[in-house]
């Protein structure tokens, strides 16, 4: 054995497997302070994220967030993010870490000359702590006076937190769990004492530090895209099946938008990603060739694929002709030389129960209808 | 981490308990930790040859795959089959859970094998610690 990835820490503190099992049936403590943030301010802030981003930020309600991507004139990923509106005229956009410099340089160059505009890149001001998992409510809840059982999903207030006043508290979250992240101040003192006093509140849960390597298995169960892997700059919308979080119809010609317009009208695009499920032993990773099957051709490739630890069961996502999308579609998956059958199975891998906490419960919950006499 | 003194040790992360000319092939605990959770091992066939300095398999935790390495030749005799359905018994005792064994044929690879000490010091200076 030569090779070990790279491992370190913040990997996996515990254990990978360990860390995942925590967040399906407990809750895991994230250290995510790595993510970006860009804060958008002033008169022109909504036409600018109209603009910048494919989803509709209008329909945002103050402390409600959304799915979104940052797009290329050619319709692929500059990054996925996270749109919070703050207030009026006042949005925070969460990036991923790895294109942190890319991002602000693209946000400028796009929106930059608008007027009206204040464009503050603050990744440095907050450290970010995911609190993820059916006891994520139950932990945080023991350190903020702030009522979270009314926060839905993909909404956030703020409040004190481990008495921090004005902590950004949002329900969302990369694990396909419910769960929470909260953005404290990013001075080392800060952030070491809320990370102590989130796991001291969870250890009667089981609460521990889960680690990039759980992060990416529960996001693979839960279907979420990484980039670098299911997006990226040479696949567009269509092709990575988001077209749920891109509006076409918002009113306003998003940067990607034209280009959509045109796949769309030409019949669509010609790949898109599918879950595929092994059939036979062997695991499909980041990179593998697949296959049509019975020594076909070579038809695409895995992007992120991995033993899920919750389902049990070795999935992958993969681009694929369209021709190969359809639910129990046979393929073949190049498994270190040797060619392992696997099945093309629906999205997401993982699914959580619908949620017993939250205010969202109270739309889920059976309607109790009334006597009638 | 513990390195048993009866064993030999290959700077690919297997030991090896040589006993005339037969050879018993594991990793080491090292190589699980480093790994992490081992979710799948895959085994060579008994009767199979294995060249000296050879891949004769691999493991795979949820995060990364490593080959397998044997530092001597020679032909499969045993398979420790039982890690089809518990591949983690490797995470929870290395030095104690084989891999497989080998009629030794090839032995040009054994003068390259380190002792325990030797290894000890090989990871902690891999490690930087």
């Amino acid at each position: 054995m030569v090779d070990f990835g790279g491992w370190d820490m913040p990997v996996q503190y515990r254990g990978l497997i360990e860390e995942h099992m925590a967040v399906r049936t407990g809750v895991g403590i994230f250290d995510v302070s790595h993510m970006g943030d860009i804060q958008l301010r002033g008169p022109n802030s909504l036409a600018a994220v109209q603009k910048l981003l494919m989803n509709d930020a209008s329909k945002l309600q103050i402390g409600q967030a959304h799915y979104s991507a940052m797009l290329y004139p050619n319709g692929t990923f500059v990054d996925d993010v996270v749109l919070h509106k703050l207030g009026e005229n006042d949005y925070l956009i969460v990036i991923n870490a790895g294109t942190r410099e890319k991002d602000v340089q693209w946000v400028r160059k796009t929106i930059g000359g608008m007027g009206g505009l204040h464009i503050t890149d603050v990744s440095d001001y907050y450290t970010q702590i995911a609190i993820q998992g059916p006891k994520a409510q139950a932990t945080l809840q023991k350190l903020t006076p702030v009522d979270l059982w009314p926060i839905k999903n993909y909404w956030f207030t703020w409040g004190q937190v481990c008495g921090l006043h004005n902590v950004l508290i949002a329900r969302t979250g990369y694990t396909g769990e419910d769960g929470f992240e909260i953005y404290v101040p990013a001075d080392e003192a800060t952030s070491a004492r809320v990370w102590a006093e989130v796991l001291a509140a969870g250890e009667e849960f089981g609460a521990i530090p889960c680690g990039l390597g759980a992060r990416n298995t529960l996001r693979l169960e839960a279907s979420m895209a990484l980039y670098g892997h299911e997006i990226s700059d040479e696949l567009n919308v269509w092709e990575a099946n988001l077209g749920r979080y891109c509006k076409m119809d918002k009113g306003v010609d998003f940067v990607g938008r034209e280009a959509l317009a045109e796949v769309q009208a030409s019949g669509g695009p010609a790949k898109r990603l599918v879950g595929l499920e092994m059939v036979e032993r062997g695991i499909g990773r980041d990179g593998y060739a697949v296959y049509a099957v019975n020594g076909g051709e070579k038809i695409g490739e895995i992007t992120s694929g991995s033993p899920g630890p919750f389902v049990k069961k070795n999935i992958a996502l993969a681009y694929v002709p369209v021709s190969y999308v359809e639910v129990g579609t046979e393929v073949a998956v190049e498994v270190r030389g040797q060619m392992v059958k696997a099945v093309v199975v629906p999205t997401p891998f993982y699914k959580r129960a619908k949620s017993t906490t939250g205010a969202g419960a109270v739309a889920a919950a059976p309607v109790i209808t009334a006597p009638l006499s | 981490m513990s390195y048993p003194e009866t064993y030999k040790y290959a700077k690919s992360h297997e030991w090896l308990l040589m006993e005339g000319d037969a050879a018993t092939i594991g990793i080491t605990d090292y190589a699980q930790s480093s790994l992490g959770d081992i979710v799948f091992v895959e085994l060579p066939k008994i009767g199979q040859e294995i060249a000296a300095g050879a891949t004769f398999g691999s493991v795979e935790s949820v995060k990364a795959v490593s080959d397998l390495y044997s530092p001597v030749g020679g032909v499969v005799t045993e398979v420790n089959a039982a890690l089809n359905d518990a591949p983690d018994t490797i995470n929870t005792a290395a030095n104690e859970t084989w891999i497989i064994k080998l009629a030794v044929e090839d032995k040009s690879g054994e003068g390259a094998l380190l002792d325990a000490a030797g290894y000890e010091k090989f990871v902690a200076e891999e490690t930087g610690h």
